[in-house]
């Protein structure tokens, strides 16, 4: 794929002039990191504040009287629960429990919902969620008569999303707005003006560290990104940097976060991705709830796992893990982590392994090195 | 611009040859280093392991990939600098100087003029992406 027919934020500019080294993510052509390297984008934000553009995330708009019913057949998470101002993480799940998507549902009022999904699988989400708004789905929209009773808008073109992240993050974005964000609790938000940009601000983000994502029209995404760069002194040594994909993954690791398409996929559910806790089985009836309840009565076959590494060397996605000489799992996300000084990974292994202090085998280029199974998250900010 | 430096010779596979009498020392180039990123680990051979040209004989890891460093000419392994273990950030740092690789002793000593000279690396670069 050319560059020419990848899919660009509005800061597509931005990032080049930043030193940004573009590749394509997901259909999108996106920085991996700047010019001063993923550890230093790393670490900065575990100590100061990073920058993300995170544009290429999806979003749509579920209005309408039914809107948390038809949001909550859907999900695992009961949204029967958030009050307005509050988010929570949750999973689509198809029939048989696996994961279309995973993403986060914003209540801002009992009859309008914001669902933010992933990049590389908005269109696939798009499709999969409206498909239950006719036909026998349409039972789920409040529906007896085939007209639904909700109104879904897929408004990803519509936004921009930045996240600014770090334990200076507040700080900064408190110099661009009046909205009080010492009010906003983790996993809620709430609008405002940013720079004067009427946005949606969210304490909210995928890196382990408190901080905001800034939803708002697409054409201010470029005055927001600078007065961000701006507040946040870049260019100082403990100045906020933009960062890239891949702090945007070694972040996520760090803190054991799911990354659809590793940890998350089609055939993976959420019970066995350590995402109990997202799925009410309780709740009522869902997409794949019978399959889910099915597989935790029978017990989980497998477990995501968290590991360090205890022989030099570095595990890498899709690695071979075994045990006792038998190939038993694989690697889901394998890195350094910059701020840890270890290398670690999450993988799949099987229930009876799955326990912390099991001693594992990962093959790296043919040789079979030692590593070991830790709690996760590997990092925790303290608060 | 990488720097070239003028008195030692080249691969294609951006890998830096020094010779020195009997002797080479190897390293990757400031190109190399510059494409890589961070680099956060290197896997390196031992002290008389022998490589024929064109050889694997290690890799250099960055954060987001591994790549294997070949040996430009055949010969055996008389020193590796194992110091880049505790610091591999020299390999971005210092690539010509500090973060050298292996010294090997030549199997040909001759085959080392056949490498890339600076001048030649350098338009080899230009049509690089």
């Amino acid at each position: 794929m050319t560059s020419d027919s990848l899919k660009k934020t509005p800061l597509n500019e931005a990032h080049r002039s930043l030193g940004g080294k573009m590749v394509e993510f997901g259909g999108w052509d996106m920085p991996v990191q700047y010019t001063a390297g993923v550890l230093v984008e790393h670490l900065r934000t575990r100590t100061a504040a990073g920058l993300f553009d995170v544009s290429h995330m999806g979003e749509f708009w579920v209005e309408g009287e039914n809107a948390i019913a038809f949001v909550n057949s859907l999900t695992t998470n009961d949204v029967t629960k958030l009050v307005d101002g509050q988010a929570h993480y949750s999973a689509l799940t198809n029939e048989n429990g696996g994961v279309v998507d995973d993403l986060l549902v914003y209540r801002f009022d009992n009859d309008k919902l914001l669902l933010v999904v992933n990049a590389g699988t908005t269109e696939k989400d798009w499709d999969w969620i409206t498909s239950f708004l006719s036909g026998p789905g349409a039972v789920r929209t409040g529906s007896p008569d085939d007209k639904p009773r909700v109104t879904l808008t897929n408004a990803s073109a519509d936004y921009c999303q930045i996240a600014v992240q770090g334990p200076n993050a507040i700080g900064i974005l408190k110099q661009l707005t009046d909205t009080d964000l010492d009010e906003i609790k983790y996993y809620h938000f709430t609008t405002g003006r940013v720079d004067g940009v009427e946005s949606i601000i969210s304490r909210t983000g995928y890196t382990g560290e408190d901080g905001f994502e800034i939803y708002a029209d697409a054409d201010s995404a470029r005055q927001l990104w600078d007065k961000l760069l701006e507040a946040g002194r870049y260019g100082d040594t403990d100045g906020i940097v933009p960062c890239g994909l891949a702090a945007r993954n070694t972040l996520r690791l760090e803190s054991a976060m799911s990354l659809y398409g590793h940890e998350l996929s089609d055939t993976i559910t959420p019970l066995e991705a350590n995402l109990g806790w997202i799925t009410k089985l309780q709740k009522g009836d869902f997409t794949g709830r019978d399959a889910l309840l099915k597989q935790k009565e029978a017990g989980l076959k497998r477990k995501l796992v968290g590991f360090e590494m205890r022989e030099p060397g570095i595990a890498r996605d899709d690695h071979k893990i075994f045990v006792n000489e038998r190939e038993v799992g694989y690697v889901t996300s394998g890195s350094p982590a910059p701020y840890l000084k270890k290398n670690i990974g999450l993988a799949f292994v099987p229930t009876e392994f799955a326990n912390t202090g099991q001693e594992i085998k990962i093959e790296v280029r043919g040789k079979q090195l030692k590593a070991e199974i830790v709690p996760t998250p590997f990092y925790k900010r303290h608060k | 611009m990488a720097n070239i430096p003028e008195n030692l010779r080249y691969t294609k596979d951006h890998e830096w040859i020094a010779v020195d009498g009997e002797t080479a020392g190897i390293g990757i180039t400031d190109y190399a280093q510059s494409s890589l990123g961070d680099v956060v680990y290197i896997d390196l051979p031992r002290v008389g392991d022998k490589f024929a040209a064109h050889e694997a004989f290690g890799s250099v890891e960055s954060v987001k990939a591994v790549s294997e460093v070949f040996i430009p000419i055949a010969g055996e392994v008389i020193e590796v600098n194992s110091a880049l273990n505790d610091t591999p950030e020299k390999v971005n740092g210092d690539p010509y100087g500090d973060a050298w690789f292996i010294k090997i002793k030549m199997a040909n000593p001759g085959e080392a003029d056949a490498m890339l000279s600076a001048e030649e690396y350098e338009e080899y670069l230009s049509t690089q992406g």
